[in-house]
């Protein structure tokens, strides 16, 4: 079984972001990359279908910086056999991102293509359903249950106060949701792991060129909240802030 | 500009995000001097052509397919995709759920254009659609432009209003030729996992806990407060992560954002990816022992005090106001 995970990168969690000078992407400085963290768990999930079937593993990066650190220091030690950085192409264009994706993934055969549901810079959580359509590919996106049986994906999809079951013959792109068979965080890479890394194939190739269709014309932080204010100490301060709900905010 | 939106029909309704999608999406097409239209897609959903009229749109496709009862993303695609065409509308609206989500990046696909996902604000400016979205996780707000049109925008829930500006709603039958090949993604079932919940990102009042609740038993304390005020539940990360409460409950970066009337944060300390994810509520209410707690930076009112006498005594409290 051939399994493709694309990673992508993006600031960590817990970075304070800020607008670079151009006033529509963010500065960098100071912000720690990782790969973001729902193609990290497809990366687990993969690996762990890996260990139970056999098979290959391959990180599948679009990187409009060409940078390759993650893949190397990250996807390669946790597992990953085989790593390919696309250099070039845009963000916040998913449309553009996918027929870069697309493009790519026709040289480099798969069975299941893994992403996160969505990526956590732009939010965007198109670009598997997209690549799916290019590819005239079945898909399931935010994917909470994945089960191979024979040429079939048996697949459990979240929706709202429920779940989808459905079956995707494959090759098939499936996008991972937190939690996909039981998986919740990813392993850490181990000496062994850092060691092979180094010796393991790694493709670097430039990105396709691609029709632009999206663009950003402006960021900027949101307007800090109003300051708000305590209204009491312990159990003495309910009666208050239940009138103030009700009387001044009206939300009740 | 002439705007289409795709509705959604779920426990014989049609959904609230969609009615607000659609609402905004009038409102859009009215300003720069177009009309409305609606998509209805599904098995047998003509019935709902009404509906959609109520809320401002001149004319109602129906694709009905009884392929269609439940989600097939490649046969709803083509069937949008048709209404399009027929519509000639410069934006195709969705509604921000998990099957707008979904099947607008597969339109997107077939459109040969990006989808602008969870918007918060939509406007034309020289005939070209721009959106605003929360990226990040809401720590930043971009605003896009399509160079291409149609544009495909989801709207998030809870944003924007759905009101009633009742139109013609003539029906139109835009059933698309689908080959039974072409239907890929095949939804067995729908299990129903939480059946009765409020939604959490469509909910109006949301309580949330977090570690300061100590252990997952006290967590009745949250779902009490929650059922006096007909609240969805959420949780943060560390509580998700200690395996105390499901992702599905997770308010943040890596879980759900979230923008309701009021968000009542009990025992939460407010790390940054939590914040992210619930700021953009109308009212914040914060429950902390720590008065330090970034919580309470965001917070418009907060009792500093200890959840397990708090916020029994809020629950008895709204209780008692909200049954006078």
């Amino acid at each position: 079984m051939n399994f493709v995970v694309c990673c992508k990168r993006v600031p960590e969690t817990i970075a304070r972001i800020k607008i670079a000078a151009d006033g529509r992407s963010i500065d960098w400085q100071g912000v720690q990359p990782i790969i973001s963290p729902y193609d990290e768990l497809a990366l687990e999930c993969a690996l762990r279908l890996k260990e139970k079937g056999g098979g290959q593993v391959v990180a599948l990066s679009v990187d409009p910086d060409g940078q390759e650190t993650l893949l190397r220091n990250k996807a390669l030690p946790l597992g990953a056999d085989k790593a390919v950085l696309v250099k070039g192409g845009p963000n916040f264009d998913g449309y553009a991102v996918a027929r870069i994706i697309a493009e790519t993934l026709k040289t480099v055969p798969f069975d299941v293509c893994f992403f996160g549901k969505q990526a956590i810079d732009d939010d965007g959580g198109c670009v598997a359903a997209m690549v799916a359509e290019m590819l005239g590919l079945p898909r399931v996106n935010t994917c909470v249950g994945l089960e191979i049986d024979g040429r079939t994906a048996k697949c459990r999809r979240q929706i709202e106060g429920g779940e989808e079951l459905i079956d995707a013959p494959l090759p098939c792109i499936i996008g991972v949701q937190k939690g996909i068979n039981g998986v919740h965080e990813a392993r850490f890479p181990g000496i062994k792991g850092i060691m092979a890394a180094k010796s393991k194939p790694f493709e670097v190739r430039p990105a396709p060129a691609v029709e632009a269709t999206m663009e950003v014309v402006k960021m900027e932080l949101p307007p800090d909240r109003p300051p708000g204010r305590i209204v009491g100490q312990g159990k003495d301060a309910v009666k208050e802030l239940v009138r103030i709900l009700r009387e001044e905010a009206k939300v009740l | 500009m002439d705007t289409l939106t795709v509705l959604e029909v779920r426990d014989g309704k049609v959904r609230r995000p969609c009615l607000e999608a659609l609402s905004e999406a009038r409102r859009l097409a009215q300003k720069s001097g177009g009309q409305a239209s609606a998509l209805l897609v599904g098995d047998a959903v003509r019935a709902h052509a009404p509906e959609a009229a109520k809320h401002g749109a001149a004319t109602v496709y129906v694709a009905e397919d009884p392929r269609f009862r439940l989600y097939a993303p490649e046969g709803y695609a083509r069937a949008v995709v048709e209404a399009q065409k027929k519509s000639g509308a410069g934006a195709v609206f969705f509604a921000a759920t998990a099957q707008g989500r979904d099947l607008s990046a597969t339109v997107g696909a077939m459109l040969g254009v990006g989808v602008a996902t969870e918007c918060t604000g939509v406007s034309i400016e020289g005939g070209r659609v721009l959106a605003r979205r929360p990226v990040y996780a809401g720590k930043v707000t971009a605003t896009v432009r399509f160079r291409k049109a149609p544009a495909v925008l989801s709207l998030r829930a809870n944003v924007f209003a759905a009101d009633e500006s009742p139109a013609a709603g003539a029906v139109v039958d835009a059933k698309p030729e689908v080959e039974d090949a072409a239907l890929r993604t095949r939804v067995r079932e729908v299990a129903a996992t939480a059946q009765g919940k409020v939604e959490l990102t469509e909910a109006s009042i949301i309580v949330s806990g977090g570690r300061g609740l100590k252990g997952p038993e006290n967590f009745v304390l949250r779902d009490n407060l929650a059922a006096v005020l007909g609240a969805a539940v959420g949780a943060s990360r560390a509580v998700v992560d200690n395996g105390w409460r499901p992702h599905s409950e997770q308010v943040g970066q890596t879980g759900k954002t979230v923008s309701p009337n009021l968000y009542i944060a009990i025992g939460i300390s407010g790390a940054i990816q939590h914040l992210a994810g619930m700021r953009t509520s109308k009212v914040i209410v914060a429950v902390n022992k720590d008065p330090d707690a970034p919580i309470f930076k965001v917070a418009d009112y907060g009792i500093v005090g200890d959840v397990f006498e708090v916020v029994p005594a809020l629950t008895e409290e709204f209780k008692r106001v909200l049954t006078h």
